[in-house]
């Protein structure tokens, strides 16, 4: 019913003598850089890519976007000779639910030839596809989820995050808040996503309510199907909090913005989760509130202007912060092949856990963290402008400087790692 | 202070019950009158937000919210003429399937004409905000919104009940060969009718777009809800579905008061309950041609 199917490498026509004359340039490219061995395996066919990530269902709205970014990704590098010598091939399909993802990333491996998984958004599929890779030896580059679980008492040798967890967006906003006010004594009120990733937050939540000596006075688990939220508005008016604070995922977001505006409630927002397409789905005068984020298309580094243009040429649309981490996910595996001279799954590995750096368009390199496989970078936080002072919806939001100051270490909005669950193997 | 706050989530129940109804109602009388079990009931109420979505910007919200459903519903007289019509007289199942498979072509062609990414919808500043009526806590659209729904239901109900096309639609929801005896020819009613379901969900859709997420998978989100509107309700009874739509936003509203992590679960307990007490739902009605 929702299988679907892509796949990044020209057209079935096209494809072999496109790639022969790619190949004279990759050659030529390869073995200056890497040598004969590099020349031997590019005869051994495309690298290829397992991509999963949800098309359909309340993450739906955003695998799309995630398609985009990594197909862009595949695109530049192919164009530009592959790795390694060889051409990338990315098969993107819809993950559905947890189910569905296990089985879909089962057969990639085993049957597609896929070298390793990349892609998701959601964690609870993550968790799912993290067991099939572990049992295959394979990698999975967990792309989009964010619950700290992944990078905690469920992490894998085989997989590594790559987006921001939980924690950090809490962190994030939280500084943003304390600057704006001061916060202990107040009282809030959280609407919580009913799954793995929703629970996840809420604990980070919690943890940044007792640090700053503030009042959770009300909690609501909200089943990721929920989409009329007018009896929880009720609720919430009941409560009489000071902030409203969403814990939500997808398009759980969007309703309840949009319905919270319809309500007109006059206790402030704020979120631990958004996307900026739920945010822009939300149009213009429903949100407002402070909010984390990843990535956001007005950072203001020239990489990241770059890859908006050149986003904007090919799709004729600006990208949303899904497009973004699935295109440096695909670029730093890029690298990583191309510094290993090939897809072996303990080489890729040990070249991540080595503390390398990637330039991720932001004014700070990353690298993926040893002990628990999660990369860290930046993160920001932004706001919404008042209504009236912008036309368009894509100009609603003003993104503040990175998060920790440029002083501070990365790391400083991170779980430290000596109190976190990983136990990797050593 | 307790009994005021379950009180306002029976209210808001009974205005969600509208929007319910809307959909609902439109699915009943498709299977009343043509036997037909019509899948593709969301899809019908998603391009009624998207063409609203796309209109308003032009035409500005209120003829928006007038204009799609009115364009949905021409729509629906193709689906009627060269689908629907095929399979009256055919075995349910394959109508089943044949809108079954509509309603994912018209999912990928939504997306394919307005893209995957949800569109952005806001409703105008002034409707915005809530009005407080006594100790009730009301959304201004909400109202407006139960007002459309009660001037809408007023007027088909007339329509059903007080008017010679109405007298056709009833007699031929029991007897069509009967009908046809007395040389009346169904289909052009089959296709107001099928016309005015769509153009109901249609008119659902434009007017819950400015308050959900305008996607294309928004008609399979609601489809469940309304079969379960319309199974509660009984088939082929109009107060029946009226009754159903307002229990089911009632019961929903209710258990979020007191267990919220089981609302949407509640609506399926609601069903189960009532099928096992009155299998052909609250006010159903024996259809002499579904007996046999």
């Amino acid at each position: 019913m929702t299988f679907r199917k892509r796949t990044v490498s020209g057209g079935a026509g096209t494809l072999f003598t496109r790639r022969s004359a790619l190949k004279i340039a990759t050659g030529t490219a390869a073995a200056s850089l890497l040598g004969a061995p590099a020349l031997v395996r590019a005869q051994s066919g495309p690298i290829k890519i397992g991509h999963l990530t949800p098309m359909t269902g309340f993450l739906g709205t955003l695998g799309g976007w995630a398609v985009d970014g990594a197909s862009l990704a595949v695109e530049e590098i192919n164009a530009a000779g592959g790795v390694a010598g060889r051409m990338i091939d990315l098969m993107s399909e819809d993950s559905i639910n947890p189910e569905n993802g296990a089985t879909k990333a089962q057969r990639m491996l085993e049957q597609d030839g896929a070298d390793f998984i990349l892609g998701e958004i959601s964690s609870a599929t993550s968790l799912a596809i993290s067991e099939v890779a572990a049992r295959n030896e394979k990698l999975f580059i967990a792309v989009g989820p964010r619950s700290d679980v992944l990078r905690g008492e469920r992490c894998s040798p085989y997989m590594f995050c790559t987006d921001i967890p939980n924690t950090v967006m809490v962190n994030s906003v939280g500084t943003s808040l304390k600057q704006q006010e001061n916060i202990a004594g107040k009282k809030f009120f959280t609407l919580t996503a009913d799954y793995v990733f929703g629970h996840d937050l809420l604990t980070a939540a919690k943890a940044f309510f007792d640090r700053n000596d503030s009042e959770l006075i009300g909690d609501e688990l909200i089943a990721t199907d929920v989409t009329d939220f007018s009896p929880f508005i009720l609720k919430i008016r009941q409560a009489n909090p000071d902030y409203v604070c969403l814990n939500l995922a997808g398009n759980q977001v969007t309703n309840f913005v949009k319905q919270y505006a319809e309500f007109g409630l006059p206790y402030p927002m704020i979120g631990f989760n958004l996307n900026t397409a739920d945010a822009w789905a939300a149009g213009t005068g429903n949100l407002s509130g402070t909010w984390p984020t990843v990535w956001l298309h007005t950072l203001d580094t020239p990489e990241s202007k770059a890859f908006v243009e050149r986003f904007q040429t090919k799709y004729g649309k600006i990208p949303e912060n899904h497009a973004w981490i699935s295109y440096i996910a695909i670029q730093i595996m890029a690298k990583a092949m191309q510094e290993t001279g090939g897809a072996a799954t303990p080489e890729l590995i040990e070249y991540l856990e080595s503390g390398s750096e990637f330039d991720i368009m932001k004014n700070r390199p990353a690298y993926f963290r040893a002990e628990d496989h999660q990369l860290v970078q930046e993160a920001y936080a932004f706001s919404v402008k008042e209504e009236g002072t912008y036309d368009d919806v894509h100009d609603m939001l003003s993104l503040s400087d990175p998060v920790p100051a440029v002083d501070q270490p990365l790391t400083t909005i991170y779980p430290s790692v000596e109190n976190g669950a990983c136990k990797l193997p050593a | 202070m307790q009994i005021v706050f379950l009180l306002e989530q029976v209210v808001n129940g009974l205005v969600l019950g509208g929007y319910y109804l809307l959909i609902a109602l439109g699915l009943s009388l498709i299977f009343s009158v043509g036997g037909i079990v019509n899948l593709s009931h969301g899809a019908f109420y998603a391009l009624g937000a998207y063409v609203f979505v796309t209109i308003s910007g032009v035409t500005g919200f209120t003829l928006g919210v007038v204009v799609s459903p009115v364009l949905v519903a021409l729509l629906g007289i193709l689906f009627e003429r060269f689908i629907l019509r095929r399979f009256y007289r055919e075995d349910p199942i394959l109508s089943l399937l044949v809108t079954f498979g509509l309603a994912l072509v018209a999912e990928q062609g939504i997306r394919m004409l307005w893209g995957s990414a949800p569109l952005p919808a806001n409703l105008p500043s002034e409707i915005r905000g809530s009005v407080i009526l006594g100790p009730f806590l009301f959304s201004k659209y909400r109202l407006l919104m139960l007002a459309v729904i009660a001037a809408v239901l007023a007027a088909i109900w007339l329509l059903l009940n007080k008017t010679s096309f109405g007298r056709v639609v009833r007699a031929g929801i029991q007897d069509p060969d009967m009908v046809a005896a007395l040389g009346i020819r169904l289909q052009p009613y089959m296709t107001a009718v099928v016309m005015l379901g769509v153009g109901l969900a249609a008119l659902g859709g434009a007017m819950f777009a400015p308050i959900t997420t305008v996607h294309p998978a928004m008609g399979a989100e609601i489809l469940t809800i309304a079969f379960v509107v319309v199974i509660i309700g009984g088939l082929g009874s109009f107060w029946g579905v009226v009754c159903a739509a307002m229990l089911v936003g009632v019961v929903r509203g209710v258990t979020v008061f007191f267990l919220p992590a089981a609302s949407e679960a509640s609506m399926y307990v609601l069903m189960f309950l009532i099928l096992l007490l009155r299998p052909r739902g609250l006010l159903g009605e024996s259809i002499q041609k579904f007996e046999s």
